[in-house]
């Protein structure tokens, strides 16, 4: 809802809005009810096809499949955090020697694709027999594309409180080591927390690739049980169920970032916070793999 | 190290040409699509919004493996698949890269004053009027930069479909291994390629940023 567009509609909008809403709804609920008669056309609603989900054996199954999604996801996070804590503490180095090493190593794992990162480890792994499994390899490739981009968030959090506080801390005595723990990283951390939580959607979703280097993640599981002839080939109802899996998890983490967001903007009106990241900055929306 | 690349280029070639491909074929897609969503969401029609709203919900909480999973292993069973792996994959990079255009879009509506609009209105312009000559311009401005690092996103993101045996650039490793090449070196190569594509593009949007940045 906008009201940049539009003004509050008068009599002759009203009936207009409300004819295109019903057209809008019988045409989505006529496209709804297409895809359901096909997927029973298809016989996707026998109950051979669904069965399965009411084993035990099947229902533990999907969660290990949830437990090795979220136990790499969980380690990927803390790693992530304490890669992007580091590089963006070099970033804002006063030494260019540790400065521009940083900045171009954050750069690159930015611009690689993650899948690439993993084969590093995956096919590093065989190469040189390890030791290291495919967990390692989606592990270490998340942390470092994900802790990159945490970097930069931090980064842009530090860059976004006053410049005065700053001043005003060293004009106290304080080193700058306490000027960036005491002051600056509180209030950055509490501005970017919104967008650490989005970020740690994306590294949730992207456990998923982990499906494509052989880690026993939610969606390999999925692919597992999809393809068993024994109950007709379930692909579309086992997909249908790890969607729900991965989208509750995912909207609770969603939901937890824009309450944060709310909360950081209410107190903001009250002390002065520093602002939101500009548009092109907020990484929240740019960083969809 | 350079026998790796040029003892096998018809495949490194062919990779990356079909990584292009998807890449061109589903941004446009996406960008179409998306500034529709986009534009749903913003609209005066409640069934538009909830539509808007709904597809950029669960798509953004999916994970693009899953959609491309859908596509490539559901969809067959119902007789809905694409005519080949090449659209499919378009179809599943653009179904998940339009929900991430889409909140650009309509984020990117948002920042233009309200007068802006509240004028236009004044001189008597349409919806549609007040959309497509006075916000939608703006807001481009606006969303260049995110909408370029979506686009980058997408660039990465189209190596997924190795995992459903496209041969774009992203499947280059496993055919490499059969042929029991250097992995690492072949991951090597690879990176250098992504970053010959990428770099340009972020080089782009900091042009692009600073040329339209508002004074």
């Amino acid at each position: 809802m906008s009201a940049v567009l539009y003004e509050t509609p008068g009599p002759r909008a009203k009936l207009r809005n409300r004819i295109s809403n019903i057209v809008v709804l019988v045409v989505l609920l006529g496209a709804i009810a297409w895809l359901i008669l096909r997927m029973y056309d298809y016989g996707q609603f026998e109950g051979r096809l669904w069965r399965q989900f009411q084993y035990s054996s099947i229902q533990r199954q999907l969660l290990d499949g949830l437990l090795n999604t979220l136990k790499a996801a969980g380690l990927a996070a803390v790693l992530a955090m304490v890669f992007g804590a580091v590089f963006a503490a070099a970033r804002i180095s006063d030494h260019k020697w540790i400065r521009t090493p940083a900045t171009l190593i954050v750069e690159l794992f930015r611009a690689v694709p993650l899948l690439i990162l993993m084969f590093y480890f995956y096919f590093g792994n065989i190469q040189f027999g390890l030791g290291l499994g495919p967990f390692w390899a989606v592990v270490f490739g998340l942390t470092l594309y994900n802790g990159s981009v945490l970097a930069e968030i931090f980064r842009a959090g530090i860059a976004a409180v006053p410049k005065g506080q700053r001043e005003a801390a060293y004009a106290l005595g304080l080193r700058k080591n306490q000027v960036v723990r005491l002051v600056l990283l509180p209030q950055a951390i509490s501005a970017m927390l919104p967008a650490i939580v989005s970020q740690l959607v994306v590294l949730l979703k992207d456990t998923a690739l982990g499906f494509i280097i052989t880690y026993g993640e939610l969606l390999y599981v999925a692919k597992q049980m999809g393809g068993r002839l024994t109950y007709g080939f379930p692909y579309i109802p086992t997909y249908i169920v790890t969607a729900v899996i991965y989208i509750g998890l995912c909207s609770l983490l969603s939901l937890l970032a824009r309450y944060l967001e709310g909360r950081s903007r209410r107190r903001r009106k009250i002390t002065g916070a520093p602002p939101p990241l500009p548009l092109s900055q907020d990484p929240g929306q740019g960083a969809p793999v | 190290m350079f026998s790796v690349l040029t003892d096998n280029w018809p495949l490194f070639r062919d990779g990356f040409w079909l990584t292009i491909r998807l890449f061109v074929v589903s941004g446009v897609l996406s960008l179409i699509i998306g500034t529709a969503l986009g534009a749903f969401r913003v609209s005066p029609v409640p069934a538009l919004r909830g539509f808007g709203t709904g597809y950029v919900n669960i798509l953004r909480n999916t994970p693009l493996t899953l959609v491309f999973a859908f596509l490539f292993f559901g969809a067959a069973k119902m007789d809905l698949a694409l005519p080949n792996p090449f659209w499919t994959a378009v179809g599943a990079l653009t179904i998940y890269t339009s929900a991430f255009i889409c909140e650009v879009v309509r984020s990117g509506v948002n920042t233009i004053a309200p007068g802006q609009s509240e004028a236009a209105r004044a001189v008597g312009m349409s919806f549609v009027q007040v959309l497509t000559i006075v916000v939608l311009p703006q807001a481009f401005r606006a969303i260049i930069p995110p909408l370029m690092s979506v686009l980058i996103a997408l660039l990465k993101n189209t190596t997924i479909a190795a995992g459903f045996s496209v041969v774009e650039a992203g499947s280059i490793p496993a055919a490499m291994s059969e042929r029991g090449e250097n992995q690492l070196l072949t991951l090597v190569w690879i990176t250098i390629g992504f970053l010959i594509l990428i770099v340009p593009l972020i080089f782009l949007q900091r042009w692009a940023e600073r040329r339209t940045a508002v004074a």
